[in-house]
């Protein structure tokens, strides 16, 4: 268990997942493995629940998906950004970001600076 | 949509299966590579695998939500929501046998009642722009008027762009040396033109060819009758055949689907009117009083023009005609009547939303039926259902489930209903119910009927699976898995069991209604009419079509009268001119006045009675009592003074009383004194429901006519006295042509409205009894199947069967006995509606009350005693240890 886990904000999964992605094509497992990597275990997915994401976000044409054989050795669907996709994750990046700062300075406001 | 998720989209459709073993294998690879990670981190392998399982949650829950992520999936949930239901309805083939044939039998009821609808009322007349095409009920409301007024109203009406007129024909018809009955129109010159359409081969008549009497003889075969007929030939323009032995020269056919202007006929001819003295024997155009003319005179409204003021306007023409004509034309009111359907459009509508109501009442019935069924096995499924919500399917799903159930259901019921009321509106379709007139019902089964029956099945479906959504809504799983069945056996009234009381209700008012209409049919089947209709054969001759003019009219029928009473066993004959009482609906009226009139307009008219002219052994021959003076003797011919006899009703409307009539005079139409001489029962003449009338008979040696029916009155064999009357008048003159009937067959015709509001009320009666029938057995069985386990420890308890039989049982018992009395109650109240069609069809009667009483009691009998046998045959042990 992680020090401190956060709770999923609704829909930013989509948007984890395509991050997690655009590092390189990955399968479903390699997916959870990878968000809990990049946001250093402090995200917390329900295994299961990926998989609807997966499957809305293929079509909505932002992932393709072939099969392969993961680093176990095991048949596996890998997952990779399209064009489409690309542009998405550039776009609620932007987004996110833009709600992230306002969100900060919103709440870091001070008595005496206003 | 771009490219991909078409693709994962046709895949999904293409292949569905592959997809959902894929979706398998990828949730199979997650928790395998999980449970790698597992066994890296130290657990054994089957334990590294019991965890990631369970690491992964509700694998089922995920693989509905992927589907639901994947799109276009509700086809695919649909067929398995499908296979489920299918499953589990061959799981319980009773619930599933009642809930079909309780709705076929509603759809089949309303599938002919809507195709009824649709051919009598909804479809127009096939002929081109025919929404402004209208019919006149001129002058009295009655629709025959007389020739001379429809040339006046076609002169100066503003509204119509042109009106044409046609009547009946009915001819003796030969066409080589082949002689047969046919029946047509009498049409004017303009007939075709006015209904826009256009001949299948040759031509039609039109106005240009009319000029004056007998100058066009010509006629136009239906289609329908040169196919049976002539066989298809086409070079049967420019033959002759004889109409009444008057030549006509075929000039074309009419188009295939039209038959005449008149819904219930189908005219095998038509010719021009101004030819109607040839067929008809006398001229009747000429005279402005003799309303035997034209039978409906029709034409397109202009445009513009609204019904309404087309009715104003034929007023105004009735009122000044009024003016100019008051000895001859007596006007009320006119009014405008839907083309093909004439005056019988009221009563003919008034049927069939009669009949629709009915009808509707059935389907709802069997949808509170269905409905109770389908929540009751909702309730005794809500264990399953409760496990199932538990498990992680959503309500939405459950209730997809249910309706799909019921869905399947409607249709397998809407199906079943179609193909009966297919099949019935095809009888009906083809049926002609009296063997001599070409009447029949026009109906057959449409594109319309096939739709509006399957909407009517899926719609109920729809309310009947409402029921038990309300309750899959309510349902706490929690609750459910834990002790069964949550509801217990309230002292409320359940929604449920309000609906089988209406339900009930409804049945019982069917049946009520039914069983007045058959008691008073069979007693109008022996009632005294008047006359003695067993025992008699009729035989009709027009001596017109056999080429008889003047007087040998005359001398003919009295021979004719001679030669029958020398039948052996004959007890009496006589002839009656026109139609016999009763007969084919038809009646001749005649005007009486005062004998102190002087002054004959219509406003003086002191009696319309009936008017038969008959010979002086026909009272012998109908057995009509005579209550006072004498009958009419071979002496009271045209040497003699006029004289005639009158019913009771006659005699004491015009006189007082019956005595008080011997001797004295009225006034005749032509101004003419005649004397009564003798009184008569009093009797039905036209229906059997009509009012009490007054009747004259004249003697026909005083005033003959050509069309006539003979009456044989012998204790012998129907059908050797007919072949008998054929003999002796073929041995007088071998070209009359002849029908005969026994008097009782005839009365068919007149009992044919009555009889048919009593078949169909029969067959909704039955079904209103099938319908409590299932609806209580529903209801039974479902309670005791729901307290079986109480009953069960009741009885281990030492309960008597019979409290035990009581408990379960007095509920539905109960419910029937309520629903039945308020049935009963309306159908009391209903009735009175059907004494104007049904002769003595009276509901207060105790016969009716007691039929009622029993045969409701006998449903519930029959109903319970399946349930009842479960309650009486349960074993304590076995169903506790079972538990």
């Amino acid at each position: 268990m992680p020090p401190s886990s956060a709770q999923l904000l609704p829909g930013t999964l989509d948007l984890l997942i395509l991050k997690a992605v655009s590092l390189g094509p990955l399968h479903g497992y390699g997916v959870l493995l990878r968000i809990g990597q990049i946001s250093n275990q402090a995200l917390l997915i329900e295994q299961g629940a990926l998989y609807p994401a997966l499957f809305r976000l293929v079509r909505q044409g932002l992932l393709s998906a072939t099969w392969g054989t993961s680093e176990n050795n095991r048949r596996a669907k890998f997952y990779e950004l399209t064009i489409a996709g690309r542009k998405r994750l550039r776009d609620e990046t932007g987004a996110w970001n833009r709600l992230a700062t306002a969100m900060g300075s919103a709440l870091a406001a001070q008595p005496e600076e206003l | 949509m771009n490219f991909a998720s078409f693709r994962s989209l046709a895949a999904k459709f293409l292949r569905p299966s592959q997809t959902h073993s894929e979706m398998d294998e990828e949730l199979m690879s997650h928790i395998q590579h999980r449970a790698d990670d597992l066994e890296r981190q130290g657990s054994t392998r089957a334990e590294a695998e019991r965890r990631a399982r369970v690491e992964f949650g509700g694998q089922t829950r995920f693989k509905e939500e992927c589907n639901e992520a994947l799109g276009g999936n509700f086809f695919e949930t649909l067929l398995q929501d499908t296979r489920f239901s299918l499953r589990g309805l061959r799981k319980s083939p009773g619930f599933l046998f009642v809930a079909v044939i309780t709705l076929a039998f509603a759809i089949a009821a309303n599938a002919v009642v809507f195709g009824i609808l649709d051919g009598l009322i909804l479809r127009p007349l096939n002929v081109p722009q025919s929404e402004s095409l209208w019919g006149t009920a001129y002058g009295d409301n009655a629709m025959w008027q007389t020739y001379p007024n429809y040339l006046d109203l076609r002169a100066r009406n503003h509204s119509f762009e042109d009106l044409a007129a046609f009547k009946f024909a009915f001819v003796g018809l030969k066409k080589d040396n082949d002689a047969s009955l046919a029946n047509g129109f009498a049409t004017t010159g303009n007939y075709f033109d006015v209904l826009r359409i256009h001949p299948y081969l040759g031509r039609f008549f039109n106005s240009s060819d009319e000029h004056g009497p007998n100058s066009a003889p010509y006629v136009v075969l239906s289609y329908a009758y040169w196919h049976r007929t002539f066989l298809d030939d086409r070079s049967v323009l420019g033959r002759n055949v004889a109409l009444n032995k008057h030549p006509f020269t075929i000039i074309g056919v009419a188009p295939p689907g039209f038959q005449g202007t008149l819904l219930f006929i189908d005219p095998d001819f038509f010719i021009p009117i101004v030819n109607q003295e040839q067929v008809d024997g006398e001229p009747l155009l000429n005279a402005r009083a003799n309303p035997d003319g034209i039978f409906e005179a029709f034409g397109h409204l202009k445009s513009g023009v609204t019904p309404a003021q087309g009715t104003a306007d034929l007023n105004s023409v009735g009122s000044s005609l009024e003016k100019t004509y008051p000895k001859q034309f007596g006007h009320k009111t006119s009014s405008l009547v839907r083309e093909g359907l004439t005056s019988f459009g009221g009563p003919a509508r008034a049927f069939v939303f009669g009949l629709m109501l009915l009808a509707s009442l059935i389907l709802l019935a069997a949808c509170a039926n269905l409905g109770g069924l389908f929540s009751a096995r909702a309730a005794d499924r809500s264990r399953e259902v409760a496990l199932r919500l538990a498990l992680g399917a959503s309500a939405g799903r459950i209730l997809r489930w249910l309706f799909t159930e019921a869905m399947l259901v409607s249709f397998a019921g809407g199906a079943a209903g179609l193909a009966v009321g297919i099949f019935l509106l095809r009888q009906l379709g083809n049926w002609r119910p009296f063997s001599g007139a070409a009447l029949h019902i026009p109906v057959e089964p449409s594109l319309e009927v096939y739709v509006f029956a399957l909407a009517l099945a899926l719609l109920s479906g729809f309310l009947f699976a409402l029921l038990p959504a309300r309750q899959v809504r309510r349902t706490d799983p929690y609750q459910i898995v834990k002790s069964g069945s949550t509801s217990r056996p309230g002292r409320r009234l359940a929604f449920r069991e309000l609906l089988l009381i209406i339900q009930i209700t409804i049945c019982a008012v069917l049946v009520t209604s039914s069983m007045v209409a058959i008691l008073g049919m069979t007693r109008s089947l022996y009632g005294h009419v008047g006359f003695e209709p067993r025992n008699t054969v009729l035989a009709s001759v027009n001596l017109t079509m056999a080429g008889y003019t003047g007087d040998s009219v005359l001398d003919m029928q009295t021979r004719m009268i001679r030669a029958l009473e020398a039948i052996p066993g004959a007890d009496a004959a006589g002839l009656v001119d026109n139609y016999p009482p009763l007969v084919n609906l038809a009646g001749r009226r005649t005007n009486v006045f005062k004998q102190t009139a002087n002054d004959l307009r219509p406003s003086n008219i002191a009696l319309t009675p009936y008017r038969y002219d008959v010979s002086p052994d026909y009272l012998h021959a109908a057995q009509t009592a005579l209550l006072a003076g004498r009958s009419f003797s071979w002496h009271d011919d045209k040497a003699a003074p006029k004289v005639a006899i009158v019913n009771r009703d006659f005699a004491t409307r015009l006189f007082g009383s019956i005595s008080g009539a011997i001797g004295k005079s009225f006034k005749a139409e032509d101004g003419s004194l005649t004397q009564i001489i003798g009184v008569v029962e009093n009797g039905k003449y036209q229906v059997l429901t009509e009012d009490q009338q007054p009747a004259v008979f004249f003697s026909f040696l005083q005033s003959p006519m050509s069309a006539a029916f003979l009456i044989v009155r012998s204790k012998r064999d129907p059908q050797q006295i007919a072949a008998e009357i054929r003999t002796k008048l073929h041995a007088l003159d071998p070209g009359l042509p002849l029908d005969t009937q026994t008097w009782d067959n005839l009365l068919h015709v007149v009992q044919f409205p009555s009889r048919v509001a009593t078949i169909a009320l029969g067959i909704l009666g039955l079904m209103g009894a099938m319908l409590s029938l299932t609806g209580i057995f529903g209801m039974a069985a479902y309670s005791v199947s729901r307290r079986l386990k109480e009953f069960g420890i009741r009885l281990a308890l030492g309960a008597r069967r019979k409290n035990v039989l009581e408990a379960a049982l007095g509920r539905p018992v109960k419910l029937l006995a309520f629903g039945s009395v308020a049935g009963l109650i309306l159908g009391i109240l209903a009735s009175k509606v059907l004494e104007s069609i049904v002769y003595q069809a009276t509901p207060r009667d105790p016969f009716v009350l007691a039929a009622v009483i029993v045969s409701m009691s006998l449903l519930g009998l029959l109903a319970t005693w399946i349930p009842a046998r479960r309650v009486l045959s349960i074993d304590p042990l076995r169903l506790l240890r079972d538990e």
